[in-house]
């Protein structure tokens, strides 16, 4: 069946900010969907509120919508756009909760809209546990016995009759939060009441324990002449128990017979059809009991999912494109490989090598959280690895995680491990378990003994052991002949050893080992990813590397210059690796419009990355795609096949960045800004000289190398003071200091993470505007293209704090100055391409913080609010243009208001304050835009899912600081019509001013006062400014609870006066939606790439 | 891949105790190691793209006279058991894998793939780069090969090399089929006879066969029209199996005895000899398939299979007399003919495994398209 033609133009939600089991994944399936649909012709009308999106580019959908994901806001757009039809299946759980939502109130029928992939009694029955466990019986299948529960009570008198442990699960989630397992009543009650009221529709699923099974998870897709086919088979090395986005996971399935996998595909296709997706892609869970086989369903997506992302990178087979086409009707035959191009899409991608894909975890960035796992997901990212065995797709997945690890290593010596420690770290998984895993068999644990203590499968372990005994003999042999011989060396290339971490295991250096291999002719090869396992000829440059005896690389390069009768210049972008907070989208983005412009000059463009999640690793955006470890090792191989013209370093965030100086001393043609001019920003000491030279104030500061120097610069400038380590991203590790003791400490956590480098200090400026800038630099003009002013003051990580574009607050003077030492600092770096300047404001007087000569993580954004692709005029810059090429516009006088909020993951991470600090903490971000500050503003914190309340009570503490000015504020609140409930000594300030408060005790008064106010739903929102650095355990107790019933909790002043202009505008102005291009439209944007 | 110039050039480094080439009739070769099994073996190599059921491939009589080469790196994972097998030995002359695993997991398993490989004196090898080796086998078509862990001269391997006979003309069947005659199935209560000549019959297509009440009376391929009309079948059904079709008249000339008397099924060997049967032809496939994942249209019903296929050789579409043949099937893949059935007599086969083991089970519904003409059969007797 061709093409449907009884729809014309499609509405396409997006997934909305990036959140943990929610990530970039969704960019990737949704900008996928929308060139799928676009080039069918259809018009495309795309709703997400994450502006460090691809999909959200202008020229991606026709109409596009960067406003709250919310049934009400979509109702709006979909009013005044009036699409034919709806499609919800590729923008996770966000999009699916939106479509249901919207067909439950009649909206979908009002306006006459179809849902396309999946109806909603589709979605019901896969997505509403009650359901999907009655389908599954009824087709004979089996599932975890188990009760469904909609009270404590009823949930209490269902345990008892299961017995534990328990897995509880709520319905209508996003990626399991607030499940648990309970292995006793008490912790039963705790995860249940927890479960219920995370739970969209107040029901809980209480199931049978199938923890330490084997997890398997299959990737489905359907056309509407009910052809299915299995994609990918997916089998958890980590079993049952540990959420599936939080274990290490292997393609294919590895230890199923084909009698037993052909039962799951069996079980899989049945799923499918009883559920009824009609068209698309699903992935479906099961577990399987090692003891003997026996197979229950866990789950089922009836939507792209991450595993969709993970399964489309490990066999090339695009799920979300062929999910959108075939949504508006075509079918699997109808479609064509686009690697083999001979050969339909109606078919099962077979794989030559095997995929490992490794969760990661930042924990670090959470102390107070116990790195533990299960149900509930903590990872923020992931990477993917691929080798010709396990063993070496595991080690390069190690070292691709960027943790500091160079595969499978010893970073911690066995020796001084105690015995009930690994007991301890296996029996309880946890993100290092791995390793764990390493050292016990080091320390001559049986495989049955950790067989016992992780259910991990005796393959997998046995696979870990052979890397260690290899290694084991590897150093035998080193120690006896003081050399590393030609065998041993390709071995352990082939075993997935990285030249670093040979070099540790024998007290080398990486390059040594390097040269050593290269003299004896152990060079990576790289094979191709083609779908087929090379039954069909692949057209496709899509490669991961491996050591073969046969390269596919450069022949196919010959095709490909065969094919176009000339050889083009060739750039290579490296991207971002893995995500993790304060590297994640925003960097990707960069990236692949790096690609889309060099494709643009007729550049043959080169992407480097590891990270399945995203656009950059779809193989069609660059023109060649190379899927592996953003190690210098890696980098170089690659480098060393294609010989690139030119490697843009400044895109991917810090990664790349940290790579640049050993890439530009091995002679790796580094273009845009040098490598010099790099360390001159990121060296504070050179940095500062430059600063004071080109005679722009800072704030007073020094860079340390040891503790006496450290206390010594602090007692010099003064406390408080801002201590970070040098070269890090997203503020890792950085606090505001207020004293030596904390100093102290604060040195002694830093040593792990700089790594070698200094560690800066710098005068802590308090009470200044935080100001961002992005800005593109051609060695002789610079083009501002944002100023950002933050909402909370200088001391919050700026990727954590809210902004707004145009500055609303900043006067024309300081605007004119910022702009003024940007152009200086700029020209003064010598910048070819990117640059973000951190500024802060105090009275008239500015000073420099900090100078990016990279990608920022609000170049998306800033791109987004001025409808002035930075990043792609910067790569052409890069590669060459002027900045006077295009017609660029300084444009200050945008009509429209843009905010940025931030996104944090306080939900997951139980017993973490959600104080803001100068350590970055946010997952993601929303952008909210109209006409007003307030609107925009209010836009975004719906997008936040922190919307702002319109009547109510507000709790307001704040600490001395700010007492001085809560009472305006305060004032206000009551003016607009709320209550006002307060403790002791923030009321005393009010009253004093005339306000009418209801005064509650704190926590630790001895009653719960304000807690029984919170439970009750009396509170709509909290003002809560914690005081210091040691912040009182009541108020944490105050702020853990606004997490768990939701309630929006503003931490800093600066952000509450932000709410009350918001909930001012939401009270008197309507709620508007705008496309961008309207937006654009309006205004005159000067610009044309 | 190496030039037959300079031969050992590269590859993985083994110790020579170790050490295994495999020789290709071009002159190409491969390195690699064997785990325990030691000698020389020759076939046609041909690749297989399944990524699981390694067991079911060793035992399917239909490799009889091949090297296998798996496309899927690691093999062995989880081991061999007892039921997954296809017939009673394994029939590949040679196994090529780029690594065997050496601890196996599965709960139903009872040895590891190299202690069966051994016990079958079976020569094993791993350490291949076995996607060059694919690779080459695709683009230079399936070709004779040698396995040897102890002659490492080219010019000796390739003396010994041309006396293995090509697969083409070649009767491989007579290796693989049933000595005698025997039943499969139950002795009494069972609803259809059914006659199976076997060419290298796999064994799920007779557990199939048993589970939707069919007593099978397996014959011999050499078996004549009258020995198999004597236990009066509901059914004739055409086995899969190695080799030529062509080079197989006496099965040929027997099916004809059929057309109109029984219902007839055939299966992948089954189905060319059909094909031979009704006056078309076969050629030879460049690498053939070998793999569960080709995709084939069954026309009439207007779906698409997921298919287990084997096959090297395939009924020629221009070859049949199209008054009386339609061709019910093609792999979308590369389009050739993968089913046909007779207009007018109770007839019909695919050249892929609806049977599967290893592979899809999609296209089951087949069988019970047999069961459903020999019915209406009966039903007119």
């Amino acid at each position: 069946m061709p093409r449907r033609s009884d729809i014309k133009k499609i509405l396409l939600l997006g997934s909305g900010p990036i959140v943990i089991g929610q990530a970039c994944e969704f960019d990737y399936s949704g900008t996928q969907a929308c060139k799928a649909l676009k080039e069918e012709g259809f018009e495309i009308v795309l709703v997400n509120s994450n502006p460090a999106t691809i999909m959200t580019d202008p020229e991606i959908a026709d109409h596009t919508y960067i406003e709250p994901l919310t049934a009400h806001s979509v109702e709006q757009i979909i009013k005044k756009e009036r699409p034919d039809a709806i499609l919800p299946t590729l923008g996770g759980q966000t999009a699916l909760n939106i479509a249901m939502q919207l067909y439950e109130n009649g909206v979908l029928e009002k306006y006459n809209v179809k849902m396309l992939g999946a109806n909603y009694e589709v979605i019901k029955k896969a997505e509403d546990r009650k359901c999907f466990k009655d389908a599954i019986i009824k087709i004979g299948l089996e599932v975890p016995k188990s009760s469904f529960a909609y009270s404590l009570e009823e949930a209490k008198k269902a345990a008892q009759a299961l017995g534990f442990p328990l897995i509880i699960r709520p319905s209508y989630t996003l990626g399991g939060t607030g499940g648990g397992i309970a292995h006793d009543m008490e912790e039963f009650e705790r995860i249940a009441s927890l479960g219920i009221e995370s739970s969209m529709i107040k029901e809980i699923l209480i199931e049978e324990s199938i923890e330490g099974w084997k997890e398997y998870e299959l990737e489905v897709m359907r056309d509407n002449k009910d052809n299915v086919v299995i994609v990918c088979s997916i089998e958890n090395l980590d079993p049952m128990g540990i959420h599936t986005g939080d274990s290490i996971t292997v393609a294919p399935a590895q230890t199923l017979t084909d009698r037993e996998y052909q039962t799951m595909r069996d079980a899989s296709l049945a799923i499918i059809r009883e559920v009824g997706v009609e068209t698309g892609g699903s992935n479906i869970q099961f577990a399987v009991d090692p003891k003997n086989g026996r197979m229950v369903v866990i789950e089922m997506n009836p939507r792209v999912s991450r595993s969709s992302a993970l399964a489309s990178k490990a066999t090339g087979f695009p799920i979300a494109k062929f999910a959108a086409k075939l949504a508006v009707g075509y079918s699997l035959d109808e479609i064509r490989n686009d690697i083999t191009k001979e050969t339909p899409a109606s078919f099962e991608p077979t794989i030559d090598y095997c995929v490992v894909k490794i969760p990661r975890f930042t924990f670090e960035k959470f102390p107070e959280a116990k790195d533990v796992l299960g149900v509930s997901m903590k990872s923020v990212g992931e990477t993917m690895a691929i080798g010709r065995t396990f063993k070496e797709a595991l080690q390069k997945g190690l070292r691709g995680l960027e943790i500091g690890h160079t595969g499978l290593d010893n970073k911690l010596n066995y020796k001084e491990i105690p015995d009930e420690k690994i007991r301890l770290r296996l029996n309880e998984p946890n993100a290092s378990r791995i390793f764990y895993l390493k050292y016990a068999l080091q320390k001559g644990f049986s495989q049955e003994e950790i067989f016992q203590l992780t259910k991990i499968d005796p393959w997998f372990i046995d696979q870990i052991s052979q890397i260690l005994e290899f290694e084991n003999k590897l150093m035998a042999f080193y120690r006896k002949e003081k050399r590393l011989n030609e065998e041993l060396l390709r071995q352990a290339k082939e075993m997935g050893f990285s030249d670093a971490q040979l070099a540790q295991m024998i007290n080398s250096d990486e390059n040594a080992i390097r040269t050593l291999r290269k003299t004896m002719g152990i060079e990576a090869t790289f094979k191709l990813v083609d779908t087929c396992a090379a039954e069909f000829e692949a057209y496709t440059p899509y490669y991961y590397s491996t050591y073969e005896t046969e390269d596919e690389a450069l022949a196919q390069d010959e095709k490909i210059i065969a094919k176009l009768g000339q050889k083009r210049k060739k750039i290579m972008i490296l991207g971002g690796g893995p995500n993790r907070i304060g590297q994640g989208i925003e960097f990707d983005y960069c990236c692949c419009h790096a690609a889309f412009a060099l494709k643009e000059m007729g550049f043959e463009t080169i992407m480097v990355n590891s990270n399945p999640e995203t656009v950059s690793t779809d193989y069609d955006t660059s023109d060649k795609l190379y899927f592996e470890p953003l190690t210098f090792e890696d980098v170089m191989n690659i480098v060393d096949i294609e010989k690139p013209d030119g490697v843009i370093v400044q895109f991917g965030g810090q990664t790349p960045l940290n790579l640049a100086r050993r890439l530009h001393e091995a002679g790796v043609p580094i273009i845009g800004t040098t490598v010099h001019s790099i360390d001159l920003a990121e060296d504070r000491k050179k940095f500062s000289a430059f600063i004071e030279k080109i005679g722009i104030a800072q704030p007073e500061n020094g860079s340390a190398r040891s503790v006496d120097e450290a206390i010594e610069i602090a007692n010099r400038i003064g406390y408080p003071v801002l201590a970070r380590p040098s070269y890090v991203l997203g503020g890792r590790a950085m606090r505001i200091v207020y004293d030596k003791e904390s100093l102290l400490s604060f040195i002694d956590e830093a040593k792990e993470v700089s790594q070698g480098h200094p560690i800066l200090i710098d005068k802590f400026i308090e009470d200044a505007i935080e100001i961002d800038v992005d800005a593109i630099a051609d060695g002789k003009k610079v083009f501002v293209g944002g100023i950002m002013e933050h909402i909370e003051n200088a001391g919050i990580h700026s990727g954590d704090s809210a902004c707004v574009l145009p500055p609303h607050t900043l006067s024309e003077e300081l605007v004119d100055k910022i702009k003024e030492y940007t152009r200086q600092i700029a020209l003064g770096l010598k910048v070819i391409g990117l640059l973000n300047i951190q500024f802060a404001a105090k009275g008239n007087k500015i000073y420099v913080l900090e100078v990016n000569p990279r990608a920022s993580r609000t170049t998306p954004f800033v791109s987004k609010a001025t409808g002035v692709p930075l990043a792609k005029i910067a790569a052409q810059v890069m590669a060459g243009k002027k900045l006077d090429d295009f017609k660029l516009v300084e444009c200050d006088e945008l009509k429209h208001v843009s905010v940025k909020e931030s996104v944090l993951p306080f939900s997951r991470f139980s017993g973490v304050d959600i104080v803001l600090g100068p350590e970055m903490k946010s997952t993601g971000e929303v952008m909210g835009i109209d006409y007003s500050f307030g609107a925009a503003f209010a836009k975004s914190q719906i997008s936040a899912n922190q919307a702002l309340p319109k009547e109510g009570r507000v709790f307001v503490s704040v600490n001395d600081h700010d007492k001085r000015n809560v009472a305006f504020l305060a004032k206000r609140l009551v003016d607009l019509g709320f209550g006002i409930v307060s403790t002791k000594g923030t009321s005393r300030v009010l009253k004093s001013s005339g306000l009418d408060v209801v005064v509650v005790n704190k926590h630790s008064d001895g009653q719960s006062d304000l807690l029984a106010y919170i439970q009750k739903g009396e509170i709509k929102l909290i003002i809560n400014t914690p005081s210091g650095e040691r912040s009182q355990s009541d108020m944490r107790v105050i702020r853990a609870a606004a997490i768990l019933y939701n309630i929006p909790c503003i931490t800093t002043l600066q952000g509450a006066w932000a709410a009350v202009n918001g909930i001012d505008s939401s009270l008197h102005k309507e709620f508007t939606v705008k496309s961008l291009q309207e937006y654009y439209s309006e205004n005159c944007i000067g610009c044309a790439v | 891949m190496f030039s037959p110039k300079e031969p050992f050039a590269c590859g993985c480094l083994v110790s020579k105790m170790k050490k295994a080439i495999i020789y290709l009739e071009d002159g190409t070769i491969f390195q690699g190691r064997t785990l325990d099994t030691k000698g020389e073996t020759a076939g046609e190599l041909v690749f297989n793209t399944a990524l699981t059921g390694y067991q079911e491939v060793l035992t399917d009589p239909s490799y009889a006279g091949q090297i296998v080469v798996m496309t899927y790196p690691l093999i062995g994972n989880y081991g061999v058991n007892d039921q997954d097998v296809e017939s009673k030995k394994i029939w590949v002359k040679g196994f090529i894998v780029k690594e065997f695993c050496r601890k196996y997991s599965n709960y139903r398993a009872a040895k590891s793939l190299n202690q069966y490989l051994n016990e079958n004196n079976i020569i094993g090898i791993e350490g291949v780069d076995t996607r060059a080796l694919t690779r080459h086998l695709r683009v230079f078509g399936a070709m004779k090969g040698m396995i040897s862990t102890e002659d490492f001269n080219p010019a000796s391997l390739k003396k010994k090399l041309k006396k293995t006979p090509d697969m083409e003309g070649s009767d491989w069947v007579k290796e693989v089929t049933t000595k005698e005659k025997y039943i499969w199935g139950p002795k009494e209560n069972f609803s259809f006879k059914v006659a199976a000549l076997d060419c290298g019959i796999k064994f799920n297509i007779l557990r199939i066969l048993e589970e939707l009440g069919c007593q099978v009376h397996v014959f011999p391929a050499t078996a004549s029209a009258q020995d198999i009309k004597a236990v009066g079948p509901d059914g004739l059904f055409l086995s899969n199996g190695p080799g030529d079709p062509a080079a197989l008249p006496y099965v040929t000339d027997t099916v004809k005895n059929f057309f109109g008397v029984v219902p007839i099924f055939g299966i992948c060997l089954g189905h060319q000899i059909l094909g031979l049967a009704l006056g078309g032809k076969t050629y030879k496939l460049k690498f053939g398939h070998h793999g569960a994942n080709h995709p084939a249209k069954d026309f009439p019903r207007s779906r698409i299979s997921i298919t287990s296929q084997n096959h090297g050789f395939c009924v020629d579409a221009d070859s049949l007399n199209k008054n009386e043949v339609e061709i019910t099937h093609r792999n979308l893949n590369d389009n050739t003919v993968e089913g046909l059935r007779h207009k007018k007599y109770p007839l019909f086969s695919v050249q892929y495994h609806p049977e599967a083991a290893p592979g899809p089970r999609d296209a089951q519904y087949l069988f019970e398209g047999f069961i459903a003409l020999m019915k209406e059969h009966k039903k007119k007797k």
